[in-house]
């Protein structure tokens, strides 16, 4: 059991954990094969960060067993430890040193010898399209140069599983594609990864297997594909201009809708799963609309994405967080920050 | 798939017990080597550490000097013992809101989830800062020397003196570990190390005469850790008696490194 290389690269059977009353994890089961990437989507406060930092022996479990790499994660964290990577949702970096710098310093705390750590550095600076920057100090680099280099920093011990805890949060766009083509490379290299995201296009870009979680539970498993048959055919969506039809509107779609219509009230988008009957639903649904005098803004009909999945699954969309009892919209700030960038 | 991925750079193979204690030293090295090179570069933190000091000893040399009256000696003499103990016990804020912020922004997380010892993170941190506090102790005497100071009782005593205020230095800043650690909030930990330490080494011998005092605020000055510290190093810069401050001094040292060694070891375990 100590170094099985053909098992999964992680194995996680009933996993458990409580903070006093809160049940972070109410037993997690989880295998990824070597060489992947599995997408752990859930909102904030679902338990993915917690899951990751059991995985990664920073936290002891309640209950249930992990391995990783083949080794227990409890019984046997520093033999773990000498085979994973992680990088977290800030950039773990020191800012008053530069990028060359914090890379060798991690070297040699990987007791790397000296030109041992100084080549990997050049390296990963290479790779990492830094070489410009390297006798920067971080600090002065822009927010996706920061996370680039803390991303190069959990490669130094060449990992055999890499773990990124929300890789891209705060990212503006672009510094967001770049990171997917790095995510990318990765994995063609035959790292195996858990990437832990709350972007569901995010998941649906890069994971090869995706879970769903949601309240310490995995709700759903599979690939971004079989997920999105879960909601079965299309959606019909719109925007309501006038924020006081919105109800009107709900209610004017139900009758054509497949399930229950669902209205985000801060942006006016209501959408509806029409099941199969395409065009037939768009027509009905237009019809619908006029007769109830709602104006609507883009009505379309679309291919489900993995929000209408988590939205079926859950009853609650995917970046909607629950933070001491008060609902708070992430998406709008999202939408903000998207367009504070473009 | 894992073979063509065969690191070029293979990591050393699994260490046992003088590996892994040969390199519980060189993380400590590494790491204490990276907090210097990290205050270095922050002019604030150079300020903080050095100048603020320095502005110390001239202001109560120069302003405050002239009104306090020392009965049979200098004020200066008295008082470079005085400044050196609370600049080495102050040293502790940049412990405590280090640890604070490496903890907020995932160093700490990146370093324990890594094959290094994970007592570096502790160790190296408490002896970065015991060299910065030598640094800073050193620099202070020279100051002092040019404004008037001496040392009157021979240089094994000054050493020795150096030695106490930096022992009593880590002591203060193994405390701020653990409050740094166990708070994790960087504004917070500066308040809190406010709260407790201005009052505990103000309220003490180490600027005036505890006879200067109001009785009931004696009571407290003469009876507490860094009155101790500071008389026993007073007494081995100038001269004088030595013996009871001594043993208190080191009684009460002692205890701080008893009851804060593990627990700020324990917070670090616990860190999240």
């Amino acid at each position: 059991m100590s170094q099985d290389s053909s098992g999964p690269a992680i194995l996680v059977e009933g996993l458990t954990k409580s903070f006093g009353d809160v049940h972070a994890l109410r037993g997690i089961d989880l295998a990824v094969p070597r060489g992947t990437i599995l997408g752990v989507l859930g909102p904030n406060g679902a338990g993915k960060t917690t899951a990751v930092r059991i995985l990664t022996t920073l936290l002891l479990p309640d209950g249930g067993r992990a391995l990783v790499d083949g080794r227990d994660v409890v019984r046997q964290a520093p033999a773990v430890r000498r085979s994973i990577g992680l990088s977290g949702q800030s950039a773990a970096i020191q800012e008053e040193l530069t990028g060359r710098e914090n890379l060798e310093l991690i070297g040699r705390l990987y007791h790397l010898s000296r030109p041992e750590s100084r080549s990997r550095a050049a390296q990963l600076l290479e790779q990492f399209d830094l070489v410009d920057a390297a006798g920067r100090p971080a600090k002065t680099y822009s927010g996706g140069m920061q996370r680039r280099l803390d991303l190069a920093a959990s490669l130094v011990g060449r990992p055999q599983v890499l773990f990124l805890d929300e890789p891209t949060t705060g990212l503006d766009p672009r510094s967001r594609l770049g990171m997917w083509d790095i995510i990318r490379s990765l994995v063609e290299g035959g790292t195996t990864l858990l990437l832990t995201t709350q972007y569901l296009d995010e998941a649906d870009e890069l994971a090869d297997e995706i879970v769903v979680i949601d309240h310490g539970l995995v709700i759903a498993a599979g690939t971004a594909e079989e997920l999105k048959g879960r909601v079965g055919g299309d959606v019909l969506e719109f925007t309501v201009p006038d924020r006081n039809r919105l109800s009107d509107a709900v209610t004017a779609v139900a009758m054509v809708g497949e399930s229950e219509p669902h209205a985000d009230k801060e942006t006016g988008v209501v959408s509806v799963g029409v099941g199969g009957r395409g065009s037939d639903a768009l027509v009905d649904g237009v019809r619908a609309l006029d007769a109830a005098g709602v104006q609507t803004r883009g009505l379309a009909l679309r291919r489900p994405s993995l929000d209408d999945v988590f939205l079926a699954l859950t009853g609650h969309a995917a970046e909607e967080e629950e933070l001491n009892g008060k609902r708070r919209r992430s998406r709008r700030s999202k939408r903000d920050e998207t367009k504070a960038t473009s | 798939m894992t073979t063509a991925t065969a690191p070029t750079i293979s990591l050393p193979d699994e260490p046992g017990l003088l590996a892994r204690s040969r390199w519980a030293v060189s993380d400590t090295l590494v790491l204490a080597r990276r907090n210097l090179l990290v205050w270095a570069r922050v002019p604030a933190y150079l300020v903080f550490t050095v100048i603020q000091p320095v502005m110390f000893v001239l202001m109560f040399r120069y302003v405050f000097g002239g009104a306090i009256k020392i009965p049979g000696g200098d004020y200066v003499d008295f008082l470079m013992p005085g400044i050196i103990g609370q600049t080495a016990a102050f040293a502790s804020f940049a412990t405590a809101i280090a640890l604070a912020q490496e903890l907020k922004k995932g160093v700490i997380d990146r370093l324990r989830s890594m094959p290094m010892a994970r007592s570096a993170v502790l160790t190296g941190r408490l002896l970065a800062d015991t060299g910065r506090m030598l640094v800073t102790i050193l620099i202070i005497v020279a100051v002092g020397y040019a404004v008037g100071f001496r040392f009157h009782n021979g240089v094994i005593p000054a050493i020795l003196m150096v030695v106490l205020a930096t022992v009593f230095g880590l002591s203060i800043c193994l405390i701020a570990a653990f409050t740094g650690l166990a708070i994790g909030d960087e504004e917070s930990v500066q308040a809190f190390g406010l709260i407790w330490l201005f009052p505990i080494t103000f309220l003490s011998s180490a600027f005036v005469p505890i006879s200067s005092m109001p009785g009931w605020l004696q009571a407290f000055a003469n009876n507490q850790p860094v009155t101790y510290v500071i008389n026993t190093m007073r007494a081995l810069a100038i001269g004088g008696p030595i013996e009871a401050n001594l043993w208190k001094s080191i009684a009460w040292l002692a205890g701080i490194f008893i009851v804060f060694v593990p627990l700020a070891v324990r917070a670090y375990k616990r860190a999240s």
